[in-house]
């Protein structure tokens, strides 16, 4: 006997919550699954000294705490079988067959390596906000924060309320494309209210643009870092540096169920329809999947998802709202676009691959993913190239190829030995 | 227009092989490849470097290879290394048909000795209770194939092989055309393996589909390369589908656990119902790798002759065309005496061990 459902939802951030309420109200049995211990996502991550924001938990209680959604927490997909998904948490590895998937499956940092970059205390900027809110102590703490985009503010805001102390935040883009960008935010008014938000509580941070960290220092862990910018270069004491360099859609589950995928930069991102279809028969996908557009825009696509998924109807208010939500993904690619020079920070000996110790010298001669990983390695470790290959095709060294199972690491008595049955006695949903 | 002594199509393992063997020879040759050096079966293989003494021809091969292999020991890049073969007995019956292997493998000078229970728990303590003993030929050891194939090829070239990265569009009798519109003049060695066929449909090739799972890093849960005795009763078996227990320590400290074999599955997608069947096989001899972490699932196909030898030597009815293919699952193993075996006969030479057994004319058209 195999578990099954109506609808299987992947990922429980905000796409996959508001796909999973979506679907429920309209009486399909949904299973939303999530490899963290606690729903919400990256952007909603539970946040060991203050919780989760107000909308966040109404989220969350909106679709998990629906008598129509099992919640799996805790849980990731491994592998894809005909009509069902092989699934494993904690204790288990177990089948799970459903009539219709939504694809959340959210974004990861892009790390682009400099030298210094694997020293202790060197994160990336979303890295280090998780690490905060998981309760990574920061106080008193100097962190300095370089990389690209709005997210450089909210784990500046995160880290400081953690008790760190904010040293600067460096931005690559240029002060002409990042004052264009804040020009037109007038036409996302929540989002201009949030950046005067976070730019009102980082007040006392030095911010720049047109500056990028070239390179950590530090013995047994980070102590400064050489700072490129306007005036020259200088060396910034720290005790922690984040650098992000913006988001990646994570696709590997959507390429091992076949879907289109399209490029997204150097990258590749979920291609959907209208109503967020993938290329795959009853397979949608939502939210930064299908290319980093933020939280407005993955809420209502997962709502989209949701509905499209169960067959309801998708009111045209709500395409309408997405396609504007969109616009703003939009804006932030064309005005954070990496400059060159941020690609040419690491040099022969810098490390490429953590998982192999490869280093960017011994791929540089290969332009194919493929042979460089059969002739150096890299990207054969535990991530499965998902740092090494992000990095490597923004430098320019061609994409990762074909995703192959398992999706993460994953216990061989999973693969070996799944058991019978699970969703029928899972542990449930306690507001 | 000037000709070459030799096109070698295809950089598999064996074709580099081949490649880095006439060049040593001082022939002036082309390579021939369309795709990444050691990216087919070469890339999938497990790289073990073993003697099968199932049949006295491919033991006679394997025997000469496995003591050219010696030449790689110290290569970084082949990550060599000597972790013995050690077949396990089931039973008391497999246990007492270890004596005959031995002595078949002795008559072609491979050492292999006979362990009791006792010895097989000491040498490898996470085995499953209960196993007769079993045979340990402690000279074998584990490469990584492709990146051999990398080296062999990068030697080819510093020697003055052209390197083409194209495919072949037609062959004939003064040498081929490639897709790109090139023409290569001089005798052709075909070493293109499941390929062969499309560029000499007379010799078959059937293929043969193998699923691999490799861990994370566990350094010491095993020690040899560990097969179960009933592996040669799986591995030329005519069954459709069969699987067999096949795991080896790599260098890293990973374990690469094999085997499965499907003849006629064309698919190159993993089938989870084969890596279930061969899991569950692993864990019947080595229930510890229930616990462990796979990182990564893939799937080759190995390339079979009519017989399960290679083909090695002139195509038949050709002049000027030549063959060094199908080696099923023992193309790493062998890729270095099959390479001395055709390009010693190109050359006029004879070879160091008897080539009658390879040659592709015992194929009836």
């Amino acid at each position: 006997m195999v578990d099954a459902c109506d609808i299987v939802v992947v990922g429980a951030g905000p796409a996959g919550l508001a796909a999973a309420e979506a679907a429920a109200s309209h009486g399909k049995r949904v299973v939303l699954i999530d490899s963290q211990p606690r729903a919400g996502g990256q952007v909603w991550r539970h946040d060991a000294l203050h919780g989760q924001p107000r909308v966040a938990m109404d989220a969350i209680r909106a679709a998990a705490g629906n008598a129509n959604v099992t919640y799996l927490e805790g849980t990731q997909v491994v592998a894809v079988e005909p009509e069902r998904l092989l699934l494993q948490d904690a204790r288990r590895g177990f089948h799970l067959a459903y009539g219709a998937l939504v694809l959340a499956t959210g974004a990861r940092e892009l790390l682009l390596p400099f030298p210094g970059w694997t020293l202790p205390g060197v994160t990336g900027a979303g890295g280090l906000q998780a690490l905060a809110k998981q309760g990574w102590p920061l106080r008193g703490k100097r962190v300095l924060i370089a990389g690209s985009g709005p997210l450089l503010f909210a784990a500046a805001a995160t880290a400081q309320r953690h008790g760190a102390h904010v040293v600067g935040i460096h931005e690559q883009a240029g002060a002409s494309a990042v004052h264009r960008f804040a020009a037109g935010l007038w036409r996302w008014p929540g989002k201009l209210a949030q950046a005067a938000r976070l730019r009102l509580e980082l007040a006392r941070v030095p911010y720049r643009t047109g500056s990028i960290v070239t390179t950590a220092e530090g013995d047994h862990g980070v102590s400064g870092a050489h700072v490129r910018g306007g005036q020259g270069d200088e060396r910034i004491e720290c005790d922690l540096l984040a650098v992000g360099y913006g988001l990646l859609p994570q696709v590997e589950l959507a390429q091992l169920l076949g879907c289109a995928l399209e490029p997204e930069g150097a990258h590749a991102r979920v291609q959907v329809g209208p109503w967020q279809a993938t290329s795959q028969p009853r397979v949608f996908a939502a939210g930064e999947a299908c290319g980093i557009g933020g939280i407005d825009c993955a809420r209502v696509e997962g709502h989209i998802a949701g509905l499209a998924a169960a067959g309801a109807a998708v009111p045209r208010a709500l395409v309408q709202r997405r396609d504007r939500a969109r616009a703003f993904a939009a804006s932030l690619r064309q005005h954070f676009a990496l400059r060159d020079d941020v690609r040419g920070l690491a040099n022969d000996d810098t490390t490429i691959c953590r998982c192999e110790d490869v280093s960017l010298g011994a791929v540089r001669t290969h332009t194919d993913a493929r042979e460089a990983k059969l002739a150096t390695r890299c990207g054969m470790g535990a991530c499965q190239g998902r740092i090494c290959g992000g990095a490597l095709a923004e430098l320019g060294h061609g994409p990762r190829g074909g995703m192959r199972p398992p999706l993460f690491p994953t216990r061989l008595a999973t693969l070996g030995e799944p058991v019978l049955s699970s969703v029928s006695d899972t542990r449930g949903y306690t507001p | 227009m000037s000709g070459h002594d030799l096109i070698i199509v295809g950089a598999g393992i064996v074709g580099a092989a081949c490649a880095d063997y006439a060049t040593m020879q001082g022939m002036r040759i082309a390579i021939v490849e369309p795709g990444v050096v050691g990216g087919g079966a070469t890339a999938a293989a497990m790289g073990h470097l073993v003697a099968m003494d199932d049949d006295p021809a491919e033991l006679a091969l394997a025997h000469y290879s496995l003591g050219l292999w010696e030449a790689f020991a110290n290569l970084p890049q082949a990550e060599f290394s000597r972790c013995g073969t050690l077949w396990v007995a089931s039973n008391d019956e497999e246990f007492a048909r270890i004596p005959e292997k031995i002595a078949r493998l002795a008559a072609s000078g491979v050492a292999a000795e006979r362990v009791d229970a006792r010895e097989l728990y000491r040498l490898e303590p996470s085995l499953a209770p209960g196993l007769a003993g079993g045979m340990r030929v402690a000279n074998e050891a584990v490469v990584f194939p492709p990146a051999v194939a990398r080296h062999w090829v990068d030697r080819a070239i510093t020697r003055g092989a052209t390197y083409h990265a194209d495919a072949v569009f037609r062959l004939d009798d003064r040498g081929v055309l490639l897709h790109g519109g090139q023409r290569l003049h001089g005798p052709v060695l075909l070493a293109t393996g499941g390929a062969l066929p499309s560029l000499l449909p007379g010799l078959p090739v059937r293929l043969r589909k193998g699923h691999l799972v490799i861990t994370d890093r566990y350094p010491g849960v095993i020690r040899h390369q560990l097969l179960e005795l009933g592996y040669a009763d799986s591995a030329h078996g005519g069954d459709a589908a069969s699987v067999a227990f096949n795991v080896q320590p790599r260098p890293t400290g990973q374990i690469l656990i094999g085997s499965s074999r499907e003849y006629d599955a064309v698919d190159t997608g993993v089938s989870m119902e084969m890596i279930r069947r061969m899991l569950e096989r692993s864990f019947h001899f080595l229930p510890r790798l229930r616990e462990l972490d796979a990182i990564r699932l893939w799937t080759g196909f190995r390339p079979v002759s009519v017989d399960g030898l290679p083909y090695l030597g002139r195509a038949p009815g050709r002049d000027d065309v030549w063959v060094a293919a199908a080696h099923e699952g023992l193309g790493v193993t062998t890729s270095l005496g099959s390479a001395r075996v055709v390009v010693d006969q190109i050359l006029g030479r004879a070879p160091a061990i008897d080539p009658t057994p390879y040659d592709p004319s015992r194929v009836q058209p």
